[in-house]
This record gives C-alpha cells, sequence and structure tokens, in this order.
C-alpha cells in the first residue's frame, strides 16, 4: 500500500471538501498539456545534433500544415532538414501513438470493467499486427491489387481488421453477462497472443530480407523510420479516436455499477460498448501499423492517472492522451539517445518500465479481490 | 420523440403486469405472474429465497425480457428505451460492486442524469441525497472501502438522485424500484429507509421493493405481493396478506403472528400457525 500513499495523499490534501475531484483533475489537464508541449520541444532539441529549437519554433507550424520544404531565410539548412524531415515528424508520431494508446487502454479498461485490460496485454495489437504483417510482406504480390487502392491507408486499415477481429473475439470468450474475469482475459490474451503471433511467424517465410528487418521492428515495436507519410497514414485515424472518445465519458462512468445499473439510469450500453470495440481497434491499429507493438503505456498511464485524479473518464480521458504523448515521446528521446549513434527500440524501455508496473497492479488486485 | 400520457389518465399512475413470465435461459423462473400496483402505493414483494422476486422486479425495470404484459404508465416496458425508462424509474440493485475506486460523491453523481442541473445544483443534489439516507459528510469518501449497509445507502442516495421529485413536471409519478433495499442495515437505518420510501410514496410517486423482513413489511407495505416457486401465491391489501396460514404456507415453515401493545401493526412470530 505504500506505493498509492503519496498520491493519495496528494489527492486527499488537493480535495479538501466535498469529494469534488474534478478542480483537481482540470489543474492535472493544464499541467499535462504543459509539461506536453515542453516534452516535445526537449525531444526537438536532444539528438547527436544539437539544435537551437526556440528560434526555429515559430517556422514549424507552417511545415506541419502546408508542407513547404526549403529552410526559411537565417537558418542553417542542416537544422532544418533534420528537425522538419527526421525530428518533427517522430515527434509527432510519438505524440500521436502515446495519445492512442493510453486511451485505448482507458477505454478498454472501462469496457472490460478491470484495470488490467489493455490492448497490448490481451493479445489485440497481437491481431493488429499480424494485419498488418500481411500487407509488409504481401503487399508487392498477392495482396498488391489492394494495396493499389488503398495506398498508404492500406497497413493501417489492415492493422485495424486485425485488432477488431481479436477484441471481438477476447470479448465474446471474456465475458460471461456483462462480467469479465481477470483470469479469463489474460489467458484468452495469451491465447489469442500466441496465435496470431504463429501466424505472423509464418510470413516470414513469405518475406524477402528488406521485409524481414521491416518485420522484426514490429515485435520490439520503434519509431525509428518515421516520416511524414506515416504520420498522415495515422494521424485521420487516431485524431477520430480522440475526437469521439469525450463522448464516451458518461457512458463509461456509468459502466464502473455493472451494465445493468449503466442500462437503468439511461445509458444505451450495447451502443456504447460497440463503439468502443470499434474506437480501440481502430487506435491500436493505426498505432502498430506505423510503430509496431509498443507494450504497457495503456496499463501504466490510466492507472497513474486514476490513482491522482480519480476515475471520472471525463477527465481520465483526455488527460491519458497527455500522458501516454508525454510518456512516449520521453521514452521515444531516451531511445535513440541512451545507445547513441545506435538505438533501442522503444519497445524495450517501455516494456521495462512498464513490465514490472503491470506486476505490482496484479500483485495489488489480487490482495484486495483474490482476482 | 416520446410524448407522455395525460395525467388524468388512470393507466399514467399504474403499474400493471399481466400473466408475466419470465425464463433465463430454458428455465422458466416466472410464471403467470398479475398484480397492479398505483402510485401513491408502498407495494411491497416477499416469498422465500429463490421464489423469483428479483428476477421479476428485473422484468419490470427492463433489464429481463419477459413474455406476457408488464405496462408502466400505460407503456410496455420491453419496448421502452434506456434513456426514457431512466426518467421514469430508479432501479436499487440487490447486489452494487463499483470497477473502479470511486468516491462516494461521485457514485452517487452517476444518478443526476438530469442534464439541466448545473455543477452547483449537481452538488447540491448529491449532498441531500446522502443526507437522506443518513449518510451525511460522505461525499470524499472512498466507496470500495464502506461497510455493506453504507454501500447499500450509497447505492440508494443515486437513485434518488435519479428520480428525485416523486411527481415529474408533467405530472406524472416516477417510480423507484428496490431489491432488498434494507436487508443488510441495522435496525435504525432500516427504519429510517423504511420511512423515506413510504416518503415518496406519500407524495405520490410509486414504490416496489422485494422485502425480506416481515416486521419491516407490515410496518410500511400498503399493499403485498408474495412469491412462492416462481409463481404469485397471494396478493392483497396489508391486513390480507398478513394473515398466520397464509405466510406460513408461502414460507414452509409455522409462523404466527402478534400485536405489541396498542400498535395496529402485527408481528410476525416462529410458531402456532400450521404447515400445510
Ligand atoms: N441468471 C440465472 N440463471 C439461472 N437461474 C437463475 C438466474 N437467476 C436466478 N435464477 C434462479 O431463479 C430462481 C429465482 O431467483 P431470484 O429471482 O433471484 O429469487 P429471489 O430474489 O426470490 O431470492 C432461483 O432458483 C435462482 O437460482
Ligand atoms: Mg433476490
Amino acid at each position: 500500500m505504500t506505493g498509492i500513499a503519496l498520491p493519495d495523499l496528494f489527492a486527499r490534501r488537493f480535495v479538501s471538501s466535498g469529494g469534488n475531484r474534478e478542480p483537481l483533475a482540470r489543474a492535472a489537464l493544464v499541467l499535462l498539456a504543459v509539461v506536453a508541449g515542453l516534452t516535445m520541444l526537449v525531444s526537438l532539441a536532444i539528438g547527436p545534433i544539437a539544435i537551437p529549437v526556440l528560434e526555429l519554433l515559430p517556422h514549424m507550424p507552417g511545415r506541419v500544415l502546408a508542407a513547404s520544404a526549403g529552410a526559411p531565410e537565417g537558418v542553417s539548412a542542416r537544422d532544418w532538414i533534420v528537425v522538419t524531415e527526421i525530428r518533427l515528424p517522430r515527434v509527432v508520431l510519438g505524440a500521436l501513438v502515446g495519445a492512442a494508446l493510453a486511451v485505448a487502454g482507458a477505454v478498454m479498461q472501462g469496457l472490460f470493467r478491470n484495470p488490467l485490460a489493455d490492448p497490448g496485454i490481451v493479445g489485440v495489437s497481437a491481431g493488429a499486427g499480424l494485419g498488418a504483417a500481411l500487407f509488409i510482406v504481401l503487399g508487392n504480390t498477392a495482396l498488391a491489387s489492394v494495396m493499389a487502392i488503398l495506398g498508404i491507408y492500406a497497413v493501417p486499415l489492415a492493422a485495424f481488421i486485425g485488432g477488431l477481429i481479436t477484441t471481438l473475439l477476447l470479448y465474446r470468450i471474456g465475458t460471461r453477462g456483462g462480467i469479465t474475469s481477470v483470469a479469463t482475459l489474460l489467458l484468452a490474451g495469451i491465447a489469442l497472443g500466441a496465435l496470431t503471433g504463429a501466424m505472423t511467424g509464418l510470413l516470414v517465410y513469405a518475406a524477402d530480407d528488406q521485409q524481414l528487418r521491416d518485420l522484426q521492428f514490429w515485435g520490439l515495436g520503434s519509431l525509428a523510420g518515421s516520416n511524414w507519410e506515416k504520420v498522415a497514414s495515422a494521424a485521420p485515424i487516431i485524431g477520430v479516436m480522440l475526437v469521439s472518445v469525450p463522448f464516451l465519458a458518461r457512458g463509461l462512468n456509468g459502466l464502473t455499477l455493472g451494465e445493468a445499473a449503466a442500462s437503468h439510469i439511461g445509458i444505451r450500453v450495447q451502443r456504447l460498448k460497440n463503439i468502443s470495440i470499434l474506437l480501440v481497434a481502430a487506435a491500436t491499429g493505426a498505432s502498430v501499423a506505423v510503430s509496431g507493438g509498443i507494450g504497457f503505456v495503456g496499463i501504466v498511464v490510466p492507472h497513474l492517472l486514476r490513482l491522482t485524479i480519480g476515475p471520472d473518464h471525463k477527465y481520465l480521458l483526455p488527460a491519458s492522451a497527455l500522458l501516454g504523448a508525454i510518456l512516449l515521446i520521453a521514452a521515444d528521446t531516451l531511445a535513440r539517445t541512451i545507445v547513441a549513434p545506435a538505438e533501442l527500440p522503444i519497445g524495450i524501455i517501455t516494456a521495462f518500465a512498464g513490465a514490472p508496473f503491470f506486476l505490482w497492479i496484479l500483485l495489488r488486485k489480487r490482495g484486495l479481490t483474490g482476482l | 420523440m416520446h410524448q407522455f400520457k395525460l395525467a388524468e389518465d388512470p393507466s399514467s399512475s399504474e403499474l400493471h403486469v399481466e400473466r408475466a413470465s419470465v425464463s433465463i435461459g430454458r428455465v422458466q423462473i416466472v410464471q403467470d405472474v398479475s398484480f397492479h400496483a398505483h402510485a401513491g402505493e408502498f407495494v411491497a414483494i416477499i416469498g422465500p429465497s429463490g421464489s423469483g422476486k428479483t428476477t421479476l422486479l428485473k422484468a419490470m425495470t427492463g433489464e429481463l425480457s419477459y413474455s406476457g404484459s408488464i405496462r408502466l404508465a400505460g407503456m410496455e416496458t420491453g419496448k421502452l428505451s434506456a434513456e426514457y425508462l431512466a426518467q421514469m424509474r430508479g432501479v436499487l440493485p440487490q447486489a452494487s460492486q463499483i470497477s473502479f475506486p470511486l468516491n462516494v460523491s461521485e457514485v452517487v453523481g452517476l444518478g443526476v442524469i438530469d442534464r439541466r442541473q448545473g455543477r452547483d445544483g449537481r452538488a447540491r443534489r448529491i449532498r441531500d441525497a446522502l443526507a437522506k439516507v443518513g449518510l451525511h459528510g460522505f461525499e470524499g469518501r472512498s466507496y470500495q472501502e464502506l461497510s455493506g449497509g453504507e454501500q447499500q445507502r450509497v447505492q440508494l442516495a443515486r437513485v434518488l438522485c435519479q428520480v428525485w421529485e416523486p411527481v415529474a413536471d408533467d405530472g406524472n409519478p416516477r417510480w423507484l424500484f428496490l431489491d432488498e433495499p434494507v436487508s443488510s442495515l441495522d435496525i435504525k437505518h432500516q427504519y429510517q429507509i423504511m420511512q423515506l420510501a413510504a416518503g415518496y410514496a406519500a407524495a405520490g410517486g410509486g414504490v416496489v421493493a422485494v422485502m425480506h423482513d416481515l416486521n419491516l413489511t407490515a410496518a410500511f407495505a400498503d399493499r403485498i405481493l408474495v412469491m412462492k416457486g416462481g409463481k404469485r401465491l397471494s396478493f392483497g391489501g396489508r391486513d390480507e396478506v398478513m394473515q398466520a396460514d397464509l405466510l406460513s404456507e408461502a414460507y414452509d415453515f409455522p409462523l404466527a403472528l402478534t400485536r405489541s401493545g396498542e400498535s395496529d401493526v402485527p408481528l410476525v412470530v416462529p410458531g402456532g400457525g400450521s404447515v400445510r
């Protein structure tokens, strides 16, 4: 219990009267937004070449929106290229993926009524990975015609479908009468993850060298190779998710009472579940398509936030987006500097930090409920 | 959108259950139950455990599908949307677990579905509801760390927030469906909550409560439905139903009625009556 004492105490201090945690939550959102901005700036500045980010800052919105190439006047061409073509797309992609993973985790936990549900842990990411791998390996041969029609959206779309099928299967297997058992969910996730992993493994035999390297990146998760095209392929899907998720807050709050009671207070439970599943699969698919299997963000972020600002989804969901973006950009900055000039896959860093955290939640929960 | 029936229409203030049957899977759990209740009355459902009380209540609240007819304010409840039903009735389930560490005011606040309430109105409603169930000042407590009886009262406060006025603005009564609302409470809070429910009925709302305790039922219910083996054993006014032989038959156990002092409320005690 000592582990939660600090944030808990902080929350209790802040909420002196009435049990209203909303002022605290609103303050946390502002704080997180500021920190997110700072993290982005720091990440842009750090690297083999130190960049005077603040000088370049005023010119960047133009690059993001208008895709105008060429360094503005008074800016070193090298700095400009490094920032706009290498670091900026990577930071933007990191922010999108971090936000998507954290929010997908929070939504899935609300839906399954279980703080351990996460697309990575229960095999949804593996399903999405299979979808993406299909197109990476067969995109030039068997699936070339589909690839021609869908272009840069083929891989995210395939990942979405793979994630969706896995989520639906999980929901079928892991939930009885609206109640998910932790054990069933995790075991079903392991089985589905193993199955989709094996199918992805089969694709290795059909892959050439370049594709093999690309495939390996799925296993570990990495933001290396980020470019504006990847941003463009993931941003619409993740953007739709981030915009629509606030509308789920009341429903997910009601669902904490259970499906029956949620329906009693007027929530259309079936519709809520359908939309949540679609959004989780879409966001997971888009993230996996551009960055592979980055794990644990969806577990760690919502859990930390519930301990500090409370479980109200009205604040939990946007705060998860911000904290997810912050943590992923920070982890990625670490990943590309810690063993420079080489690079660690970011998934290794999130796993090192996240897996012990997951175990800690599991042990704490077992102490409370006997699982 | 939906149009409420005019308040003068007598059916608008009634709950009509006609030959209702409920099956879960292939097993028929409630068979052919009929009764009706008026807003303004406290109707108790009694009967031994497993007699189908909860199942019948779930059919009435729209949670389980049924055959036959269950009409609230003249409308078949099985056909009403969750949103519409939520405006006209609140439901206290028999057991309530929550999945995340909400505090008490957050749980109660889930019942404030009236979007016209501003932030202050909301906070006031939560505070008033907690005061009504005897939990003044519990707002910031963690729900999961409360005792069973306290949790039950928090849930009742949530339900009260949802159907705060016993009679809606359009003149139609609202309904409380309560599944064993006092079964895990101490005697003081049992009386407090029963008085609260009876007061809701007296103010024009409808109350249907599954009851465990026969003496509390005798003290507060206007009409009583007795269930046995998924069927209706009896339905009638309190004095009709509170009979030694009828209760003994319902519970398969000899029960007798006595009266204490000048009170006109009968007390149910073991022994005396014959078991049929
Ligand atoms: N979901 C269910 N599946 C199968 N049987 C059930 C289910 N719910 C209740 N029952 C059975 O229906 C009968 C009536 O249950 P219930 O309505 O809960 O009784 P009561 O509330 O009167 O104690 C019991 O025999 C119970 O075992
Ligand atoms: Mg029951």
